[in-house]
C-alpha cells in the first residue's frame, strides 16, 4: 500500500548556459510506514527530489514534468503539485514533515524550541488551548529524549544532537504520514548517530509513519532501511529492498558504492571505490550517464539509455540486466 | 550588466573632468549680463546670477569635486592598507590598537569633524580640504581590509612565503596586497564617492575653497543667491544631480560586484512552467 | 551582558577620544587659535570674549599636561566654554536652545526612515520578480544623493512652487510658544519638509540593505523549514526571514547614524530650521570656534547614545548575545 507514488518526475534548474536536468524521470514508491533510503553522490539529485516532493523548490529550480500522488489512510487521494496553497500548508506538516540536514541552519536561531513547536500547532491545530499547547510541545520533547524544560532554550543552547533531536520534535508535532530526514545525522558524531537512529526507529514502530531518509551513506542505510533507491545523475538507477542490494547489487554503480567501504561482516572483499567524477548535468553523457566511469561498460552503453526494469527483489537501470540473463553484476562479469 | 552600466556612468563623469574643460574653452567664473536665465540655445543650462553659464561651471566643478574626492580618496585608501593590512597581519595587541581606532573614526560623525578641522585651517585650498575629509574617511575601508586580511593570512601561499623566510613586510605589501587589490578598488570608490560628498557638504557651508568652482560651491551660490525664491531651478538642480549620478554608477558597480559574488541577489526572471505543470503557487520567492 | 559593558566600554573610550580630539585640534592645527581669531576677525573683538576662549580652551602658560586636566575639570562641570557668535552667553546654553529641535526632526525623521526602509527592504526581498524590484533603481539613485540638495529640491517643488508647506523656521512667526495645539500643529507644520528630506535622504540605504540580508536569509535552511512547516507566508517572511534579516541590518544602521546626522545638519541649514545645524553655520560664519566644538563635542555623544541604545535593541533581538 504506497503512501505517496512519484511518476516520471523532472526537475529543471535554469541557467544562463540552459537547463540542468536536476532530476530526471524519477518514479518512485513510498510504502506506508516503511523507511526508504535514498542513496547517490552529492549532486545526485536526492535533495532536489525530496524538497520536489514536498514543494519546497526555489526559482532557478521548477518542476518539469510529472506527478506526485499522496494517498491518505483513509484512500483518498491528493495530486500533490497541483495543491492550491491553502491545501499545500495542510499538506505540509500534517501529511509531510521535513528534517533538514543541519539542525543548525534548520532551527529558527532567535526563537525557542517551544515556540517553534508551538507555531506549528498554532496554525494547524487552532482548537487547541495555550496550555494544551505546551503540554504538547513537552511531551515531544520528552519522547525525542530532551528534557521538557529545554522548551525554553534557544537552538544555540543546545548540542548538535539535541538539535536534531528538537528537529525531530517538530516534526512529529503533528503525527504526520511521511517524514523527509535529509542526512539527519551526518553531521553528528558516531555515538549520538547511533542514539539518534535508534530514536528514529523506536518513533517509527510507536506512530507507523514512513520516512525518505536521504543520505549518501550506503552502508548505513544497508542496515536501517527497508528499501533503498540509489540515485546517479538525477535518475533512479537501482531500487530494491536493503538485503537485495547488500546480497546482490545489480547496479555497477550500487557495487561501487558498496564497496567503497570495508565490510563489517562477511568474507573480505577487495575494496574497488568509482573511479571518475560525477557528470556535469549541464551535459551529462549520451545512453547512461554512470558508463565513463563503469567498469562493465560496453558499447551499447553509450548510446542506449537504461530504463528501470524489474527485477527479482527490486528494479535497475541497467543494459547489463536487459537480455544478459545476468542476475548480477558480478555474474556478469 | 550592472557593472557595464555603472562603470559608464563613472568612465563618463571622469572623461567630462579631465577633457571637459579642453573641450569648452570659457572661464567658468565669467560674469555675463544676461543673469538667471533658464535654459536657451546660447546657455544650454541657463546662467547664474551674475550670468555665468551654469553649464561651463558644471563641467569646471566636475574637475574640483572629482579631484577632491580622487585625491582624499587616495590618501585616505593609503591609510586604510596600512591600518587594515598590519592590523589584521600581525594580530595581537598591534591590531587591538588600530581595530580600537578604526572603530572610533567608524563611530564618530565624520562631517561635523569635518567641519571643525576645515574651520581651523589657515587656507581652505583644495589639497588641505582632500587632506581633512581623508583624515576622516579612511575607517570603513580600513575595516574591510583588515577582516580580508584576517582570511588571506591563512591560505597557502601566504604560510608559503614566511615559511620560506620572507620578510613580515614583503608578506603583507608583496603576497597579500595584491591579492586584495580588487577590495581595495571598490573600497576606493566608495571612499571617492564619500569625499565628493563631503567636500559638497563644507562647500555647502562655504567652507571649502568658494574661489574655485565645485559643485559644492555652486550649490553654495545657489542658496545664498536664492536660486530657489527665483524658481532658478536649472542653477541648482545639475550639481546634485551629477554627485547622485557618481553615486548610483558606484553603486551599480558595487551591487554587480556583490551578485557575482552572491547570485541569490539577483532579480529573478519567472521561470516558464513546461508541460502544463503548474509551477508552486505559494513560493516565497514568486517567480 | 558581557556584549553590552564591552560595548559600553567601547563607546566611554571613544567619548574620551572625542574629548581628547577637541583638545588637541586647536593646538595641532598651524597658530594659535586665539591669534587665529584675533587676526581673522582684524582685532575686531571684545577682549572678554578672548579671555573667554581662552578659558574654554584651557589655554594658558601651564604646561600641556595641567591645560589637559583643566580642560576635563571644566567639561566635567559641563562648561564648553562662551559663544563668540552670542557673546556672553555660555555655549551650552546655546546648544541646549538648538538640540531639542534637533533631535525632535532628526530622532523622529530617522526611525520613521528606519521602520519604512526596512519594511520597504523586507517586502522587496520577498517579492521579487514583482512590480516592486522597481523601486531598487530608485533607491539606488537615492542612496548617494546629498540631503541638503534634497532639501532643496523639496524646498523648491513644495514650498516655492506648490505653496504647500513653509520653507523655514520651526514654527509660525504669529504663533505664541506654548503647550498649545495651536503652536504644536505649527511646529508639525513646519518640521514636516525637513523631516520628508531626511526620511527620502536616508531610507534608501536601509531599503538597499535589507533588501540584500533578507534575500541572503530567505535562502537559509531554517527559512525553507518555516515554509515546510505550512506557516502562513506572512508568518514566514516576518517572524523567521525579517527577525533574522534585521540583526545585521542594526549594526549598519548604527554605524550609518554619523552620515545621518551629517546629513541632517545641512538639512537644518536649507530649511534655516533653528536646530544644531543652523547653530553650526552661525558658528562657521562668525569663526566661533567654541561653538563648533561644542557642537561637534554634543554630536558626537549623541550618535554614541543612539548606538548604544542600537546594541540594547540588538540584544533584546538577538538570544545569542544574552549570556
Amino acid at each position: 500500500m504506497n503512501v505517496l507514488e512519484v511518476r516520471g518526475l523532472g526537475v529543471d534548474y535554469q541557467s544562463a548556459t540552459g537547463a540542468v536536468h536536476a532530476v530526471a524521470d524519477v518514479s518512485l514508491d513510498l510504502r506506508r510506514g516503511e523507511l526508504l533510503g535514498l542513496a547517490g553522490e552529492s549532486g545526485s539529485g536526492k535533495t532536489t527530489l525530496a524538497n520536489a516532493v514536498a514543494r519546497l523548490l526555489r526559482p532557478p529550480a521548477a518542476i518539469t514534468s510529472g506527478s506526485v500522488r499522496y494517498r491518505r489512510r483513509d484512500g483518498t487521494e491528493a495530486d500533490v503539485l497541483a495543491l492550491g496553497p491553502k491545501q499545500l500548508r495542510a499538506f505540509r506538516w500534517k501529511e509531510l514533515a521535513v528534517v533538514f540536514q543541519s539542525a543548525m541552519n534548520s532551527l529558527n536561531p532567535v526563537a525557542t524550541i517551544g515556540a517553534q513547536i508551538d507555531d506549528v500547532l498554532r496554525i494547524h491545530a487552532p482548537g487547541m488551548s495555550r496550555k494544551a499547547r505546551a503540554e504538547r510541545a513537552a511531551e515531544l520533547l520528552r519522547r525525542v529524549g530532551i528534557n521538557a524544560d529545554r522548551r525554553r532554550g534557544y537552538p544555540h543552547e543546545l548540542s548538535g544532537g539535541m538539535r536534531q533531536r528538537a528537529a525531530i520534535a517538530i516534526a512529529l508535532a503533528l503525527n504526520p504520514e511521511i517524514i523527509i530526514m535529509d542526512e539527519p545525522t551526518t553531521a553528528l558524531d558516531v555515538v549520538v548517530q547511533r542514539d539518534i537512529l535508534h530514536e528514529i526507529g523506536d518513533l517509527r514502530e510507536e506512530y507507523g509513519f514512513a520516512v525518505v531518509f536521504i543520505t549518501h551513506d550506503l552502508s548505513l542505510l544497508m542496515e536501517i532501511s527497508d528499501r533503498i533507491a540509489v540515485m546517479y545523475a538525477g535518475r533512479v538507477v537501482e531500487v530494491g529492498t536493503a538485503r537485495a542490494l547488500r546480497t546482490a547489487p545489480r547496479h555497477p554503480y550500487t557495487e561501487g558504492l558498496l564497496r567503497s567501504f570495508p565490510r563489517l561482516r562477511g568474507p573480505r572483499e577487495e575494496l574497488l571505490g568509482i573511479p571518475g567524477t560525477p557528470p556535469d548535468l549541464r551535459s551529462p553523457p549520451s545512453g547512461c550517464a554512470f558508463h565513463p566511469r563503469c567498469r562493465y561498460a560496453f558499447d551499447g552503453c553509450s548510446d542506449q539509455r537504461p530504463e528501470l526494469r524489474p527485477v527479482p527483489g527490486g528494479e535497475v537501470a541497467c543494459l547489463l540486466n536487459e537480455g544478459t540473463g545476468a542476475d548480477t553484476v558480478r555474474e556478469a562479469s | 550588466m550592472k557593472i557595464k552600466i555603472g562603470a559608464g556612468i563613472l568612465a563618463f563623469f571622469a572623461l567630462a573632468a579631465i577633457l571637459g574643460p579642453l573641450l569648452i574653452d570659457a572661464d567658468p567664473a565669467a560674469t555675463g549680463d544676461a543673469g538667471l536665465q533658464g535654459p536657451s540655445a546660447a546657455h544650454w543650462l541657463g546662467t547664474t546670477q551674475t550670468g555665468q553659464d551654469v553649464l561651463v561651471q558644471l563641467v569646471y566643478g566636475a574637475r574640483v569635486s572629482l579631484g577632491v574626492g580622487v585625491l582624499s580618496a587616495v590618501i585616505a585608501t593609503l591609510l586604510a592598507i596600512v591600518v587594515g593590512l598590519v592590523g589584521g597581519y600581525f594580530g595581537g595587541a598591534v591590531d587591538e590598537v588600530l581595530s580600537v581606532l578604526t572603530n572610533i573614526f567608524l563611530v564618530l560623525p565624520a562631517l561635523p569633524l569635518i567641519i571643525v578641522l576645515a574651520g581651523y585651517l589657515p587656507q581652505r585650498g583644495v589639497a588641505s580640504v582632500a587632506v581633512v575629509i581623508a583624515v576622516t574617511g579612511w575607517a570603513w575601508g580600513a575595516r574591510v581590509l583588515r577582516a580580508q586580511t584576517l582570511s588571506v593570512r591563512r591560505r597557502d601561499f601566504v604560510e608559503a612565503a614566511r615559511a620560506g623566510g620572507e620578510g613580515a613586510f614583503r608578506v603583507v605589501f608583496f603576497e597579500i596586497l595584491p591579492v586584495l587589490l580588487p577590495v581595495i578598488a571598490t573600497s576606493f570608490l566608495a571612499t571617492v564617492v564619500a569625499a565628493i560628498l563631503a567636500e559638497a557638504g563644507l562647500s555647502f557651508l562655504g567652507l571649502a575653497d568658494l574661489s574655485t568652482v565645485s559643485w559644492g560651491s555652486m550649490l553654495y551660490f545657489a542658496q545664498n543667491g536664492q536660486a530657489l525664491l527665483i524658481g532658478a531651478w536649472w542653477w541648482f538642480i545639475p550639481p546634485g544631480l551629477c554627485i547622485a549620478l557618481i553615486g548610483t554608477g558606484l553603486a551599480l558597480v558595487n551591487f554587480g560586484i556583490d551578485e557575482i559574488a552572491n547570485p541569490r541577489l539577483r532579480t529573478v526572471k519567472p521561470v516558464k512552467p513546461v508541460k502544463g505543470v503548474k509551477p508552486p503557487r505559494e513560493g516565497k520567492v514568486k517567480a | 551582558m558581557r556584549f553590552l559593558l564591552r560595548r559600553l566600554g567601547f563607546y566611554l573610550l571613544t567619548a574620551w577620544a572625542a574629548v581628547t580630539l577637541n583638545f588637541l585640534i586647536p593646538r595641532l592645527m598651524p597658530g594659535d587659535p586665539v591669534d587665529l581669531l584675533v587676526a581673522r576677525l582684524k582685532g575686531n573683538v571684545d577682549p572678554a570674549a578672548i579671555d573667554a576662549m581662552k578659558r574654554a580652551f584651557g589655554i594658558s602658560d601651564a604646561n600641556l599636561w595641567q591645560q589637559y586636566v583643566d580642560y576635563l575639570g571644566n567639561l566635567a562641570q559641563g562648561e564648553l566654554g562662551r559663544s563668540i557668535t552670542f557673546f556672553p552667553t555660555e555655549v551650552s546654553t546655546v546648544i541646549a536652545g538648538s538640540l531639542p529641535w534637533t533631535i525632535g526632526v532628526v530622532g523622529v525623521a530617522t526611525l520613521i526612515s528606519y521602520v519604512a526602509g526596512t519594511a520597504l527592504g523586507v517586502l522587496m526581498a520577498w517579492k521579487r520578480g514583482t512590480w516592486l524590484d522597481g523601486v531598487l533603481p530608485a533607491a539606488t539613485f537615492m542612496h548617494a544623493v546629498p540631503y541638503f540638495w534634497v532639501a532643496l529640491a523639496l524646498v523648491f517643488v513644495f514650498g516655492v512652487t506648490l505653496e504647500w508647506f513653509p520653507v523655514s523656521r520651526a514654527y509660525a512667526l504669529d504663533v505664541v510658544p506654548g503647550f498649545t495645539g495651536e503652536f504644536a500643529g505649527s511646529v508639525l507644520y513646519h518640521a514636516a519638509l525637513p523631516a520628508i528630506t531626511i526620511v527620502l535622504a536616508s531610507m534608501a540605504d536601509r531599503i538597499l540593505g535589507m533588501r540584500n540580508v533578507m534575500v541572503t536569509t530567505l535562502g537559509e535552511d531554517y527559512v525553507v523549514m518555516a515554509e515546510a512547516k505550512g506557516l502562513t507566508s506572512r508568518r514566514v517572511m516576518w517572524a523567521y526571514a525579517a527577525r533574522n534579516a534585521i540583526l545585521p541590518n542594526i549594526t549598519s544602521f548604527a554605524l550609518s547614524l554619523g552620515f545621518v546626522v551629517g546629513g541632517s545638519v545641512l538639512t537644518e541649514i536649507v530649511f534655516s530650521y533653528p536646530g544644531i545645524g543652523s547653530m553650526l553655520l552661525k558658528g562657521v560664519e562668525n569663526e566661533d570656534f567654541p561653538l563648533m566644538q561644542g557642537i561637534f563635542l554634543v554630536i558626537s555623544l549623541a550618535v554614541l547614545v543612539a548606538n548604544f541604545l542600537a546594541d540594547l535593541a540588538y540584544v533584546i533581538l538577538d538570544p545569542r548575545t544574552r549570556q
